[in-house]
């Protein structure tokens, strides 16, 4: 059994507008002690997916599907167990650090405040235990008196990253752990979560939009697109050789770190990420795909293998260009 | 481990000693000056209340003798007893020494000094706004935060709803309708004054908040609202936040999160309101005050501004002034201590 498995799982916003269907059917699994790496544009529901696994998108989202984390359906449970599974089962370390800490208390009292929660642990041993955590991700123990605007962002995303790990959690989802840090500080901070989860065996959930990032600390990748998960394999296969045109060009991106227009557009990619309230029909990508057959605007495609361990949702990677599923749906 | 790759920096102690003494430092001037800057306001406002009651019409001694048959020599008389024949420096000088002393002079028209007048109004003002911006700082503030965490919802509306209608109603003719239906008409308070002639000792504290309720319904129910739509604002934002989110996924149960992490940021902006409110509440509320016949401050001043009584409103000029002056200093002073980022 794997620890996380989600399975065909749909999230829809309810806004004045209309429905936003920003994830759309998305099913991958997680092995303990793997690494996985999630990557897609800005838009594309990623933040989503993560905020999901632990039920805590606005109450105006709405879930479908399966989410077993650890043989048991997150979307399901009753709220006493979800809020133990939070945390000492699955944390997370959020996109902008700055914003994700309190800014009126002290690091310290923030990183200790789940331990207090669900352990039953002493004061003196959780003082100690939150000192060990800050020392652990490269920080004095003495910083615990600091409040969040007295560090600077690197530090935050540490202190973050102490938070993450207090209650020895089986899976730790980032979601874009290193947005807005200057370069040097970003591959740190990298270093120091790959280093942490292998040391420790927990299973990694790590989102980005940048495909080699994730290429260099992950076992597997999955390319999102639109809602949906349009490639997935292990990491050399899909950052090497990817066999969607959209996971292609993803690779070939190499978008500069820090700057926010490679980090809204691939380079080589024209057009625009589609409006998840509007989408194209068919295959989503079709609009901006290169290598767009004829059919391609009304064939939906779906994860079909696509190589070694690995599938690709592109009517290319079957024998006949999925001419045979055109024509039986036209039937 | 990889841990050790990475720079970790550790401040040296020297430096960190060096650090806290230029924090000392930084932190005494800026006290030094907010107290400063109090001071000097506080001099321009004794400045403006010599001059400005200068140049207001009516010559006070004329309005104090009206329909009275009194000579012109009597007249001369008086306004020799005032000073109000001396030169302009002179009457400032020993003004500005008396108010130092904290005399103000006799009263135009109770023939008393004003220090004695205030002293006798100055706590059923503090008793009833006091208690008003105390219940409606809590009332406001406690719907703020249930309207937030169910805003759009039904209960939501409707409190929002008769707050705006309250705050949107003239104080003085509330007063007016809550004294037709529940004092003069069903009778089950009083229509004016603080306190019942011959009620003594411990009977005495039932009868003056016996009195009370209406003024303070009014005061209430026209101000609580700042603090509901401040708070329910507030509050709003910071349940927008990220680190809203970060609590949630702790696995902290609503109640927490709000209690421990929305509430303490959401309640920052609603401070300097707070200590503005209770700033003016020696300023009593001059019209609440008058309608009740409540034995105040607001009312001592009505009374004053009608002789015009000069010594008298320029001291409640002064005392007014220095209360709100008083509350934006203990306001400057208190916010660092609540919120770590202004902290100097
Ligand atoms: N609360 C919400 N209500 C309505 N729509 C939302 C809400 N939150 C997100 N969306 C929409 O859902 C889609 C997916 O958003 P999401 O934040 O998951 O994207 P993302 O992949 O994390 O992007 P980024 O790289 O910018 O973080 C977007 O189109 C967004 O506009
Ligand atoms: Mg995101």
């Amino acid at each position: 059994m794997s620890l996380l498995e989600v399975d065909d799982l749909t999230v829809t916003y309810r806004t004045a507008g209309g429905d936003v269907p920003a994830v759309r059917g998305v099913s991958f699994a997680l092995e303990a002690g793997q690494k996985l790496g999630l990557a897609g544009e800005s838009g594309c529901g990623k933040s989503t997916m993560a905020l999901a696994l632990l039920r805590l998108l606005p109450r105006t989202a709405r879930y479908t599907g399966e989410i077993r984390f650890d043989g048991e359906d997150i979307l399901t449970m009753s709220w006493g167990r979800l809020r133990a599974v939070r945390w000492a089962g699955a944390s997370i370390v959020f996109q902008g650090a700055m914003h994700s800490l309190n800014a009126v208390q002290r690091i310290g009292a923030q990183i200790a405040e789940p331990i207090r929660l669900h352990s039953k642990a002493t004061e003196a041993e959780i003082r100690r235990r939150t000192g060990e955590l800050l020392e652990h991700v490269g920080l004095p123990a003495r910083r615990a008196d600091a409040y969040p605007h007295e560090l600077s962002g690197g530090q935050r995303q540490r202190v973050m990253i102490a938070m993450a790990l207090a209650c020895d959690p089986k899976l730790i989802v980032a979601d874009e752990p290193t947005t807005a840090l200057d370069v040097m500080i970003q591959a740190q901070i990298l270093t120091l979560i790959e280093s942490l989860v292998a040391e420790q065996g927990i299973s990694l959930l790590m989102i980005s939009h940048d495909l080699s990032v994730l290429a260099d600390t992950c076992d597997r990748l999955a390319v999102m697109y639109a809602g949906r998960i349009v490639e997935e394999g292990p990491a050399a296969a899909v950052f090497g050789d990817a066999r969607h045109p959209y996971g292609r060009a993803l690779a070939a991106a190499f978008p500069r770190i820090g700057d926010p227009a490679s980090r809204r557009r691939p380079q080589g990619l024209a057009g625009d990420p589609p409006d998840p309230a509007d989408l194209p029909s068919g295959c989503t990508f079709h609009p901006r795909c290169p290598a767009r057959l004829d059919h391609c605007d009304k064939l939906d495609p779906r994860l079909w293998p696509a190589g070694d361990d690995a599938r690709a949702a592109c009517v290319h990677v079957l024998p006949d260009k999925g001419l045979s599923l055109v024509a039986k749906e036209s039937a | 481990m990889a841990d050790s790759a990475l720079p970790t920096a550790p401040v040296p102690q020297l430096a960190q000693s060096v650090r806290d003494r230029s924090g000392v430092r930084r932190r005494l001037r800026y006290y030094g000056e907010k107290l400063g800057g109090s001071l000097v306001s506080l001099f321009a406002v004794i400045l403006t209340s010599f001059f400005l009651f200068r140049i207001i019409p009516g010559d006070p001694v004329r309005t104090m003798t009206h329909g009275r048959p009194v000579t012109i020599e009597q007249q001369e008389q008086l306004r020799r007893e005032f000073g109000l024949d001396k030169p302009l420096a002179e009457q400032f000088w020993s003004y500005l020494t008396g108010v130092l002393r904290l005399d103000f002079g006799d009263s135009f028209q109770f023939n008393r000094p004003v220090t004695d007048l205030i002293g006798e109004r100055l706590w059923p003002t503090v008793l009833l706004v006091g208690t008003s911006v105390v219940i409606s700082a809590a009332l406001g503030l406690w719907l703020g935060v249930r309207g937030a965490w169910n805003h759009g919802s039904l209960s939501d509306r409707v409190n929002t709803g008769v707050a705006l209608t309250l705050w949107s109603v003239p104080s003085f003719w509330l007063g007016l309708i809550l004294i037709v239906i529940f004092a003069s008409g069903a009778g089950w308070f009083p229509t004016s004054g603080m306190e019942s002639t011959g009620v003594e000792g411990w009977e005495r504290i039932p009868d003056v908040a016996h009195h009370m309720v209406l003024p303070l319904v009014t005061l209430v129910a026209v101000v609580y609202a700042q603090y509901l739509m401040i708070m329910r604002s507030s509050l709003l934002d910071e349940m927008g936040s990220d680190y809203i989110v970060t609590a949630r996924a702790k696995g902290l149960r609503d109640i927490i999160v709000r209690r421990r992490h929305a509430v303490p940021n959401a309640l920052l902006p609603t401070v300097t309101l707070i200590f503005v409110n209770l700033g003016f509440v020696v300023f009593g509320a001059v019209l609440v005050e008058t309608i009740f016949s409540w034995p105040g401050l607001g009312q001592l001043f009505y009374s004053g501004l009608s002789v015009p009584d000069l010594p008298l409103v320029q001291g409640l000029f002064i005392l007014f002034s220095a209360a709100v002056i008083l509350m934006n200093l203990l306001a400057d002073l208190l916010y660092p201590v609540l919120d770590p980022r202004v902290r100097p």
